[in-house]
């Protein structure tokens, strides 16, 4: 096999994802995730995980409030280490670790588009579910250990006031409205007609209830997500055309194929190892799958993926424990394999 | 006066970082610019979201990097 077999597929694999049917979901995605992180009060979302906060609010609100808060991706550790140490407790901090990463809109919007709406939709709801119930059996499984270590501290969750929810409802509600129809199989001009309705909708919303500064902000922070995640998004895709012709298909599927116990358990384990950079699973899971991963493995991977990595591990294991550290990542696994298992055998 | 910048080294962190330094150098003040690392500090110090900034012990900012008009404002209000 020839270099520019090699290139051919990387290159090709580009065209494919530089193609509308991905940048009709990708653009209004990332003015999304844009929005969420100028828009949203990390501080109106903090006092959830206070010690004094409900525990059901605490894990709820941890398991999907990953995007919003863990805007940086180094912000996660002291987060995480504030709210096990000071607030809600280690179940909900390891329900906020996991799903940080797991609850990212412009992967699970990629996913969906990519490798179809059954997966996207198990994804996003197997992150939510798993960060909450591995956080449950993680407070549960340390319970003895985990009596208030330091002092209450319910000053630093105090929080703040964020926007009226009825503005942010009206503004994301709008951009999700544009994503759906951008990308629903509707006739061109239909779709074109609806869009100009919600892109008026919306310069309504913003100018009665936003101002100058917040759409500035908005723009802004849409620009730097672009900026940080498309050209590795770009490159993990053309690693994945390469994948594609450079590893022989039988190991793929002799090694992931298929629903077995093996195929899912490989999965979740190289899936809780590797490193993925944000979005990057996407283009990888889906060489896979075209080179004849089964659909359970492919969900375990997706699972267990984003959220872990060797790296990842260490530094978790600082904050809290070696112990700790290793029974997190087998429930990952383990629930990874079993969800890929189970979502194998529903698809088929 | 004491600054602190908090944060566990990426870019945010290390911004913030130049932006404190551009104000003061601007003010023309005598301050002592601190870059904590460390995450128990961190933690301890109440920054939950990095990077943080800390003027003459108060909590001034956190999980956002403000331009340097901001924390010129900042450095102002807590003379």
């Amino acid at each position: 096999m020839t270099l520019m077999t090699i290139l051919q597929s990387g290159i090709n694999e580009l065209l494919e994802y530089l193609s509308a049917h991905v940048l009709t979901c990708l653009v209004p995605a990332f003015f999304i995730a844009g929005g969420v992180a100028a828009l949203v009060s990390t501080g109106a979302v903090l006092k959830y995980f206070g010690p004094r906060a409900p525990k059901h609010l605490a894990y709820g609100v941890a398991s999907v409030s990953g995007g919003i808060l863990a805007v940086c991706s180094c912000t996660v550790l002291p987060l995480f280490a504030g709210i096990h140490k000071k607030g809600a407790g280690l179940g909900p901090a390891v329900t906020f670790l996991f799903s940080g990463p797991a609850i990212n809109i412009l992967a699970i919007v990629l996913t969906a588009r990519k490798m179809g709406w059954e997966l996207g939709l198990a994804r996003a709801i197997g992150a939510v579910v798993f960060s909450i119930v591995i956080g449950l059996l993680m407070a549960f499984i340390f319970r003895k250990e985990e009596r208030r270590k330091l002092n209450d501290d319910a000053g630093m969750f105090a929080g703040e006031e964020g926007k009226p929810v009825g503005h942010l409802l009206a503004f994301f509600g709008t951009l999700m409205a544009i994503l759906l129809f951008g990308t629903m199989a509707i006739p061109f001009w239909s779709k074109v007609a609806i869009i100009m309705a919600l892109l008026s909708f919306l310069a309504v919303v913003l100018t009665q209830w936003y101002d100058g500064d917040e759409v500035r902000e908005w723009l802004l922070e849409t620009w730097k997500f672009v900026k940080l995640i498309f050209p590795i998004l770009l490159v993990g895709v053309f690693v994945a055309g390469v994948l594609k012709v450079v590893i022989p298909t039988h190991w793929i599927s002799s090694s992931v194929g298929g629903n077995s116990l093996s195929a899912n358990l490989v999965a979740s384990v190289v899936g809780s190892l590797m490193y993925f950079s944000t979005l990057t699973e996407v283009p990888i899971v889906k060489a896979l799958l075209d080179m004849g991963m089964g659909k359970g493995p492919a969900l375990a991977l997706l699972l267990a993926g984003p959220s872990l990595s060797l790296p990842n591990m260490l530094v978790v294991r600082s904050v809290m424990g070696t112990k700790r550290t290793l029974v997190y990542v087998l429930l990952v696994v383990t629930l990874a394999t079993v969800t890929g298992m189970i979502f194998g055998s529903i698809v088929g | 006066m004491e600054i602190k910048v908090l944060g566990p080294g990426c870019k945010n962190c290390k911004n913030l970082a130049k932006v404190v330094q551009d104000a003061v150098a601007e003010l023309k003040i005598d301050a002592r610019i601190e870059k904590v690392e460390d995450m128990d500090q961190i933690v301890q110090a109440g920054i939950m979201i990095t990077p943080g900034l800390i003027i003459n012990g108060k909590v001034k900012s956190t999980g956002k990097v403000p331009k340097k008009d901001a924390v010129i404002k900042m450095i102002q209000e807590e003379a």
